[in-house]
């Protein structure tokens, strides 16, 4: 046990204190920010090329009212179209012309107007005059129907879908309308957070073991430390500075973002134009706050007392079960790099299905595909955590933890009894055959 | 082994009939031997004889398939690895970890603690005249730094038994004989010292007692002087001035001569008396003459030759 922890603290301290990972820590908080500043900074350059458009409005839908939008002008004239095309090319006053078409029949479906110019039609400008054309349209078709303004309003209905509990336990709200985008929300985090961590923090264990191998290091250890506490060990302690890490991240990340937000502050007009055409514009504020506070409401809903707990079980099963598998590929290598790197596949290959599997079951969480996978221990751990928001059955939670765990604790026996052999093993790469038969062999 | 224990103190190391295998290969076979109480053992053999193999179980990195291997008397276990130190043959250090820090942990997973560990390393720095370099990195260090660095910590926890794989292998002149003498020094304190080798001079030099090993087996055992008394095969060498008789050429075969001297091979019924007796009535000036004992080297592949004559040169085909 003392020798577990001094090789614990080791593995720690000369990882924690490397020059590569505080940098990282540092920097990556850092490489965020950076990050959010440039795609602010692209986002809200959009179009600065003023676009002046003269409208031709033969069918007079706009009654010569036209409301310009950022660097996009209008103007009326009721020249003759040749003319406004011959001049194009001597009058800057415009660049563009549009020509609206009288409008024959009130009931058309289809409306085409025309738009002259020899620069191509901008994304932006598009939308603009969509946008203006159909309120227009929509305006003079009522007039001409004779409509009532009211009615038609009175047409349009946004449909909401309040899902309530059956079974409601006293204090609860058997409101779970927003339960559904919050449980993907927070699935989401939960099983990418898994995933990334299985794959930096497994690594790491990997090269761990084959930078011990390759220093020589380790036969002098093993004569000391017994194989499978310095294979524990360096687990337990490269989880430590993964931990580490993870933590500093969470405090950095969104202190590094607060700070960027307040010295660059965020644009109310670039806001409103990333919005634009997004549903969120039509949110009337209180509409807005009700949001918030259901998504508060959700989240306080949320069953913390099971999630949180068996996520860290999940968390750590899954961590502990890859690293051990990283361990021992790492074992298996041979001086050579390079020539191993077929080998980290075989671990890699579950994560990423398991991975995918985690995006379909945020979808479906309890479709059969998500709930089996939950039993498979290689996947449980990145696909149960993206399904704990949704409130699956305890006897899943159970029975797969149970699975999981158990698994877990046989492949990090497995993999000592490949590492053990490996390490010594000096040379050339052990193959799979080689490592099945270490597998079985006495030592 | 019962009147051992009652005759004397019992052998550090003890191994008894012990056998290990990979797969097929059989690694080590049937090994029997113990360390005698106050000498050096060598264990020879070529290179995959199965010294590290035997090494490995010794120092309970792996277990025997059969047989047993005692310490002092009790049955090998987990403890031992305190009390015993071992210098692999692949050998290295963390190179990122400072010289110190690096040699308080191997001490204190030898069970020292932290006290007595940095105590021990900062006396042993300074006797190897390193002890400016406790907060370097092992990366900083030159090579034959970073080999005193392995042997101190090997023996920084002062083991009853030290195990050195190929000590020398890499050494320069000048570190080779500093350790050398730390070792006898060691030795003659009272530890006891496992040398394995493939170079037959280096074990002539330290060694008393030598176990040879070949193919998994133990094949020849007992001290140095002895072993190489019994295969003395009736070569002298004589030191002479001026001209020999004639009669002795006639009479003995003169092999290797030189010019100070000549080897001389008995024949069978001859004595070296006969031939003294020849040489001072033919009035010889005699310088010296002294009887010729066989190297390590020659022992070792006139035995391994004569268990499987077809293996002329154990070492030539082994390191190829």
């Amino acid at each position: 046990m003392k020798n577990l922890w001094l090789v614990i603290q080791r593995e720690y301290l000369t990882r924690v204190r490397r020059k590569s990972f505080i940098l990282a820590t540092l920097l990556m908080p850092l490489g965020m920010a950076v990050f959010v500043v440039v795609v602010q900074f692209i986002f809200s350059y959009g179009n600065d090329e003023q676009q002046r458009i003269v409208v031709v409005d033969e069918a007079n839908i706009f009654n010569n009212t036209l409301p310009d939008s950022k660097n996009i002008y209008f103007k009326f004239r009721s020249d003759p179209l040749d003319e406004l095309k011959a001049n194009m090319a001597t009058d800057s006053s415009y660049n563009a012309i549009l020509v609206v078409p009288s409008v024959t029949n009130p009931r058309l479906k289809n409306f085409r107007v025309e738009y002259f110019s020899d620069d191509p039609l901008a994304l932006d400008t598009e939308l603009a005059i969509n946008r203006r054309v159909e309120k227009a349209m929509r305006k003079y078709k009522t007039t001409a129907l004779e409509l009532d303004a009211k009615a038609i309003a009175a047409l349009e209905t946004e449909v909401s879908i309040k899902t309530r509990k059956i079974t409601v336990e006293e204090g609860e709200d058997d409101d779970t309308s927003m339960a559904g985008i919050i449980g993907a929300g927070l699935g989401s985090v939960m099983g990418f957070l898994m995933y990334i961590s299985i794959f930096v923090y497994g690594m790491m264990v990997m090269r761990s073991v084959m930078e011990e191998k390759m220093n020589r290091i380790v036969e002098v250890v093993i004569s000391s430390v017994k194989p499978t506490t310095l294979l524990l060990g360096k687990i337990i302690g490269v989880g430590g500075v993964g931990l580490t890490q993870v933590l500093a991240w969470m405090i950095l990340i969104p202190g590094v973002l607060f700070v960027v937000s307040l010295i660059f502050g965020f644009d109310p007009e670039t806001a409103e134009q990333l919005q634009a055409g997004s549903a969120a514009s039509q949110v009337d504020p209180d509409e807005l706050q009700s949001i918030v506070e259901k998504t508060l409401a959700g989240l306080d809903e949320m069953n913390w007392w099971v999630i949180i707990p068996s996520f860290l079980l999940y968390f750590l099963c899954g961590y502990f079960m890859y690293a051990a598998m990283f361990a021992a590929i790492g074992s298996a290598m041979g001086d050579d790099m390079g020539e191993g790197q077929s080998l980290t596949l075989i671990v890699m290959i579950p994560v990423i299905l398991g991975f995918y599997i985690m995006m379909a079951a945020l979808q479906a969480p309890n479709s059969s595909l998500a709930v089996g996978s939950s039993f498979v221990p290689l996947f449980a751990p990145i696909v149960m955590p993206a399904r704990l928001p949704f409130g699956p059955p305890a006897w899943q939670i159970i029975g797969s933890l149970f699975i999981t765990i158990a698994f877990s604790g046989f492949m990090v026996w497995l993999a000592g009894r490949i590492y053990r052999v490996g390490i010594l093993n000096y040379g050339k790469k052990g193959s799979l055959k080689d490592m099945g038969r270490w597998l079985f062999s006495k030592y | 082994m019962v009147q051992n224990h009652i005759l004397m103190t019992p052998p550090i190391i003890a191994v008894n009939n012990v056998r290990k295998a990979y797969g097929e290969k059989v690694a080590v076979n049937d090994v029997t031997f113990a360390m005698p109480p106050d000498a050096i053992l060598g264990l020879l053999g070529p290179n995959g004889a199965g010294k590290t193999s035997l090494i490995r179980m010794i120092t309970t990195i792996t277990a025997p398939d059969s047989g047993h291997i005692e310490f002092n008397g009790q049955p090998l276990s987990g403890f031992h690895p305190t009390q015993i130190g071992y210098l692999p043959e692949e050998r290295g250090l963390y190179k990122k970890m400072y010289v110190g820090e690096h040699l308080l942990y191997l001490a204190r997973l030898k069970g020292m603690d932290k006290k007595e560990a940095t105590t021990a390393a900062k006396e042993w720095l300074a006797k190897f005249g390193l002890e400016n370099h406790w907060d370097k990195k092992v990366e900083e260090l030159s090579k034959g730094m970073q080999q005193q660095v392995q042997f101190i910590a090997t023996v920084i926890h002062n083991p009853k038994l030290l195990i050195l794989d190929e000590p020398f292998s890499g050494l320069d002149p000048v570190n080779a004989t500093r350790m050398r003498q730390e070792i006898l020094r060691l030795h003659a304190e009272g530890t006891g010292v496992i040398f394995s080798t493939h170079r037959m001079e280096q074990v002539e030099e330290l060694c008393e007692y030598i176990v040879l090993i070949n193919q998994g087996a133990n094949i020849l055992e007992g001290k140095v002087a002895d072993i190489r008394r019994r295969f003395q095969d009736d070569k002298f060498h004589l030191e002479y001035e001026g001209d020999l008789p004639a009669v002795l050429k006639e009479r003995y075969e003169i092999i290797n001569p030189t010019p100070s001297g000549v080897d001389i091979q008995l024949r069978d019924g001859q004595k070296a008396n006969d031939l003294l007796r020849l040489l001072l009535d033919a009035d010889v000036h005699i310088i010296g003459f002294q009887e010729l004992l066989p190297s390590l080297n020659e022992v070792f592949i006139k035995q391994v030759t004569q268990l499987d004559p077809t293996n002329t040169n154990p070492f030539d085909t082994q390191e190829a």
